[in-house]
């Protein structure tokens, strides 16, 4: 190819695949940035390319535009994912992030809807130590964000033992096999040599990706059957763990699901994956592999809001891609094995399994953070300075303080009591499955608040609830502050995506199971529609319902709201 | 006709030199008096009925006696430009008058020329704690040295400018008074030590000298020089010092963004029809007005009653108690001088024998206001007449100006400080700084006047790198300096130091310093914040830092501005180029201190600090 004709077609690819391929692979002009003392900010190429690194330039959008009078930019600081696949890290990690979180962020973590942890408000000038420190600490944050594979989601339920033992495993070997190869993180922020010169083949440098890494993210998740907690069907890539006689065998795969759209534009849709096969358990990082790289050779690298596997799964049909796959394989996938899901959900207070005691507890958002009247922060640090488990970050954004031995229970069950730590039994049922996104004020995607405002939202639902008796009921509700859906809002049985400040979407009729898509129900509402329109179909549901019926179904059997099938119906 | 008391509106005196005159006079020349008089009478009238005939009197003296041979030198010692301005006034009138009058700043007069001077008259400001300030450091040395001629045939008087409220009050007008006498100088007027409000004592001073000049030419007149405004010719109202404009304020807000423990304001002010231009380094003076919370408390401690009226002036204008303390006295300071005169009046025996102690009446002024004089030494049986006699008038508070004529001629901006701390188990507060703070917003007036500051002048060749060194507040004339670069689309390399406490709520005007770096127009900028990390970092560790560049870009012609703080900063900074001089220049100390001297010289080197 001639220079002439490789830029040409540069031109036509999207702003994000030119950056990619001049940033010889994700180094851009990182180092130079994080030194130019002027700006809080990195350039807008730089902060694009450090997302790979696990990383958000964000700024306190709350005071933006009163820094902007004030002749001050924006108050830039950053987000740092860290990666924790399958969400389990130990007492001794989960003291370095409280630290970071101190020292550097914040003050809060954030337990996130990918098992994550997630640090905010990191200034640029300690954005370097912060993430030595995470390093020191045995994680990293390498590929938590961009168009690369994320952290892999896994179950986390330990009184599965054996086989979330196995499960989690496999949950590291995969992202560990999907993790960009360039030198370029240890170099930026480990201040180590360069190892790799650009003169490398591109092949040696980045064997799966290549210099352009993926069109886009790629989301990985494995569920362990009846919970479906991970929501598999919102990955990219699924892997369903098939277990017969107790043993873990295989994997049925899941392809092409993904939350995210853009409003006001209907290419774009929440998808759920299809079930394409199954494999054994020695060959899922094989089949990850080949899904990826059939996504890097064939995903839409023009236009990024369609660039997303699941767009590529619906261009070229299912079948397509599993023979594609079946071809770069060398070998066939199996029939599907038959599971079945009950939940999305988590399940609260002590368990045992294995012989040890798991406390699930309730983390509202995912926000671990001190109150005045609810130090949660201080009591899980107390915690995690005795506990000799482990501590397993749930795809709902709460936390199983697991594989607590006989001997330490009492002493935990202590501080639990002392500090009035709540595995959210006073809660409503809708509480208790309810997930926010982050949103205002430091997401620069947020088009309306979060995080910040469910809670507050629920707190009305719940005297609806009241009144209909369904206090105790499960029900599913979820708010994201855009369209990107970063709580799985489209899975939800009900759920808000924000519009506008104080506006948002509601759909309703997402399946318990996170097994159907919810639909769009009224358009650009505020809090005094929502709860108008919400009240009437609570109270009839609490009336009407048949026993066990969830309130997803129930809305679809009441002709309140059509059953969307698939993606490509949602907007219909 | 022969000119009578009686028959005329002319003194004795008056008519008899009249009467001497107008016989030799020619018709012609007649005519022109005449037509002169008259012209001076419609100009002069409206500010002062009584001049025409004074000015008729004063001209008939000064053609009487037109010999004037001694030559007049005018030197001036300035620190902000006050007594430059004093110093070119007096020239003026002299020169009026027909006198031969040379003027010079004390630094740019050769010592060697003293020996020959015949009639001198220095007007110098008192720098800090008593010293002289920078242009006039190295007059002063040579005067008190061996070197200094005997001057048996010099003529002086002095005038010097100064701040009551420092412990060396006009030291460096009273060191040459004193010392041009000890040289065998003949005093011919007093000399005159003004406060901050010193345009009456400096008018005052002028009159005297005038009256002296004229009477030794002219040896038995004993007419008074009257006070005269300058005549305006023109349609506008010609704005001063003593004629503020009334400023309307446009925007007052807050640069230190939320969590800063600085509050620093941004004020821009309306010059609609000022028409007066402005160079970056000028200052604005303010007048302020002082918190009437303090007001009320002071007159409810005196058991007066705030609409008593008193006398604010000698011309008798009277002012309610509670509108004189607001707007025309200053009650936030005590000088040793206030408390002198209040112990004549308080009738309060602590308070007469503190002021004979002098260590402790100076420790006692140190953060203390007219509240806490009352408070702790009660006067009695004291009239209000007799206390505002005793208060210093409230004087402006200069800033210099953060904005751009040439960019802005309808505006300016400035860059304020509030002042804010708490002594003496009270919070106290910055007149000028906190009314802008608290009590002014946009919509309100404030009286502000114009003051060039000759010291602090900016390069616009295109061609001279410019250095400039202002933390905090101090980056204000460099707002000043840029803008007006942009709007001239002038070249040439400029290098700002900035430092404030911390980078994300106290970096005042980020955004257009940032502006101002991506077009160029500002080539570096270097930060220093001292309360970001552990170790406290200033400017002037970013200098040194920094070294071969900045003594780089001193041997490529730089000039070098500093402003801000003074005890602090400036010395440590003064200190830091030193340091770059000796490193990177192979330069002994003395070598540095000879070098930055030059720069001094050169105008190379120039500082507002404060």
């Amino acid at each position: 190819m001639t220079e002439d004709k490789s830029s040409t077609l540069i031109e036509k690819l999207d702003e994000m695949e030119r950056i990619k391929i001049e940033s010889n692979y994700l180094r851009g002009t990182i180092t130079e940035e994080l030194e130019n003392q002027i700006t809080g900010s990195i350039s807008k190429d730089d902060t694009k390319l450090l997302k790979f690194h696990g990383s958000y330039q964000q700024d306190d959008r709350d005071i933006r535009d009163e820094r902007r009078r004030q002749k001050l930019e924006p108050a830039y600081s950053f987000m740092i994912r860290v990666r924790v696949p399958g969400g389990t890290s130990t007492p001794e990690q989960w003291l370095a992030m409280d630290d970071i979180s101190n020292e550097y962020a914040n003050g809060t973590l954030k337990l996130t809807t990918r098992q994550a942890f997630q640090f905010h408000g990191i200034l640029k000038r300690n954005l370097k130590q912060s993430m030595k420190n995470i390093n020191d600490s045995l994680m990293d944050s390498l590929a938590a964000c961009g168009d690369v594979n994320r952290n892999v989601m896994c179950n986390p339920n330990p009184y599965q033992s054996e086989v979330h033992h196995e499960v989690n495993e496999l949950a590291g070997e995969i992202s560990n096999h999907l993790s960009p190869k360039t030198g370029a993180y240890h170099e930026i922020w480990l201040d180590e040599e360069k190892i790799v010169d650009t003169h490398n083949d591109e092949e040696e440098v980045e064997p799966i990706y290549g210099k352009t890494y993926l069109p886009r993210k790629f989301k990985i998740g494995i569920a362990v059957p009846p919970s479906n907690d991970i929501d598999v069907y919102s990955q990219d890539l699924g892997f369903i763990a098939i277990i017969e006689d107790e043993k873990l065998t295989g994997f049925n795969i899941t392809i092409g699901g993904g939350m995210g759209m853009t409003h006001g534009d209907t290419a774009t849709y929440p998808q759920l994956g299809r079930t394409i096969g199954f494999c054994s358990k020695d060959r899922v990082k094989e089949v990850a592999e080949k899904i990826v790289t059939i996504q890097r050779d064939f995903g839409n690298r023009t236009e990024r809001k369609n660039a997303r596997f699941k767009y590529t799964v619906d261009a070229k049909g299912v079948n397509w891609i599993k023979n594609e796959l079946n071809g770069r394989l060398g070998w066939e996938l199996e029939e599907n094995r038959p599971f079945k899901f009950e939940n999305n959900g988590d399940r609260y207070g002590w368990t045992k399994g294995n012989g040890k005691w798991h406390f699930t507890l309730f983390i509202q958002n995912g926000r671990v953070k001190d109150t005045e009247d609810y130090k949660l922060k201080t009591a899980l640090r107390e915690i995690a300075e005795i506990h000799t488990g482990d501590f397993r970050l749930t795809p709902n954004q709460n936390l199983i303080i697991a594989n607590i031995t006989d001997h330490k229970k009492k002493q935990i069950s202590g501080i639990i009591s002392k500090y009035g730590v709540t595995e959210g039994e006073s809660y409503s049922g809708l509480r208790r499955n309810s997930m926010a996104c982050v949103a205002f004020p430091t997401c620069g995607l947020a088009m309306a608040e979060s995080e910040r405002y469910l809670p507050t939202l629920i707190n009305k639902i719940e005297e609806i609830l009241d009144e209909a008796g369904l206090n105790e009921e499960e029900i599913v509700i979820r708010m994201s502050g855009c369209p990107n859906g970063c709580s799985r809002p489209a899975l939800a049985e009900i759920a808000f995506i924000g519009k506008g400040p104080e506006k948002y979407n509601m759909y309703l009729g997402g399946g318990f199971a996170g097994n159907r898509l919810n639909k769009l129900y009224k358009e650009n509402i505020g809090e005094k529609e929502i709860l108008n329109s919400l009240r009437p179909i609570i109270l009839k549901y609490g009336r009407e319902r048949m026993d066990g019926e969830h309130f997803g179904d129930f809305v679809i059997r009441a002709g309140i709201i059509e059953e969307v099938h698939s993606g490509q119906d949602f907007h219909s | 006709m022969h000119l009578t008391v009686t028959n005329s509106p002319f003194n004795e005196e008056q008519t008899e030199k009249i009467n001497q005159i107008l016989p030799t006079l020619t018709t012609e020349q007649k005519i022109w008096f005449s037509g002169y008089l008259t012209a001076n009478q419609q100009a002069g009238i409206k500010e002062n009925v009584d001049a025409p005939s004074q000015e008729v009197a004063e001209y008939l003296l000064n053609t009487n006696s037109p010999s004037k041979t001694r030559e007049i030198t005018i030197l001036f010692g300035s620190e902000t430009g006050n007594a430059q301005s004093l110093a070119e006034s007096l020239e003026t009138r002299l020169k009026e008058k027909e006198f031969t009058v040379k003027l010079s700043s004390l630094e740019n007069f050769k010592p060697k020329d003293l020996k020959k001077v015949e009639d001198l008259f220095i007007i110098s400001a008192t720098h800090g704690e008593g010293d002289p300030p920078e242009n006039a450091v190295s007059f002063h040395e040579f005067l008190h040295s061996r070197k200094a001629p005997k001057l048996t045939d010099l003529r002086f008087s002095v005038l010097s400018l100064g701040d009551a409220s420092y412990e060396f009050f006009c030291q460096t007008g009273k060191d040459f008074d004193k010392r041009l006498e000890e040289l065998g100088g003949e005093r011919i007027a007093e000399r005159i030590d003004c406060d901050l409000d010193f345009d009456e004592p400096a008018e005052e001073w002028m009159g005297n000298v005038l009256l002296k000049l004229t009477n030794s030419s002219n040896n038995d007149s004993t007419v008074s020089i009257p006070e005269i405004d300058a005549p305006d010719s023109e349609a506008s109202p010609v704005y001063s010092r003593t004629n503020p404009y009334m400023a309307e304020i446009l925007e007052n807000l807050n640069l230190n963004g939320r969590g800063s423990n600085k509050e620093t304001r941004h004020i821009e002010l309306s010059l609609e029809d000022f028409n007066i231009p402005f160079e970056p380094g000028d200052c604005l003076g303010v007048y302020p007005k002082n918190d009437t919370a303090l007001v009320d408390m002071v007159i409810e401690k005196l058991g007066w009653s705030p609409d008593e009226t008193v006398s604010v002036n000698t011309q008798g204008k009277t002012l309610s108690i509670r509108e004189a303390f607001t707007t025309h006295f200053e009650i936030t300071r005590l000088t040793k001088p206030l408390l002198t005169k209040a112990a004549d009046i308080f009738r309060n025996q602590a308070l007469t024998t503190m002021v004979e102690n002098e260590a402790l009446l100076k420790t006692y002024l140190e953060g203390r206001d007219l509240l806490d004089l009352i408070s702790d030494f009660p006067p009695q049986d004291l009239v209000p007449d007799s206390l505002v006699k005793i208060l210093r008038k409230i004087t402006a508070r200069e800033y210099s100006i953060s904005s751009s004529y040439k960019a802005n001629p309808e505006e300016v901006h400035l860059t304020v400080g509030a002042v804010r701390y708490q002594t003496h188990g009270r919070n106290r507060s910055g007149v000028c700084s906190v009314q802008f703070a608290e009590r002014l917003e946009p919509g309100d007036t404030v009286p502000v006047y114009l003051h060039h500051n000759p010291n602090f002048n900016f390069p616009f060749d295109g061609e001279t790198p410019v250095i400039m060194v202002g933390p905090g507040t101090g980056v204000a004339p460099f707002r000043s300096y840029l803008e007006e670069k942009e709007e001239l689309e002038v070249g040439g390399k400029t290098w700002l130091f900035f430092g404030e406490q911390h980078f994300t709520t106290d970096f005042l005007y980020q955004t257009e310093w940032q502006k101002w770096l991506k077009e160029g127009i500002l080539s570096r900028m270097d930060l220093a914040f001292s309360r970001d990390t552990g170790e406290k970092i200033y400017v002037q560790q970013r200098i040194l830092e920094n070294s071969k560049d900045f003594y780089q870009w001193l041997k490529d012609g730089a000039s070098l501005f500093v402003c801000g703080d003074e005890k602090k900063m400036a010395k440590d900074v003064h200190e830091a180029i030193i340091a770059v001089l000796e490193k990177e220049g192979n330069m002994s100390r003395d070598e540095s201190e000879i070098y930055l001297n030059q720069m001094k010289k050169d105008k190379r080197y120039q500082r507002d600090v404060y």
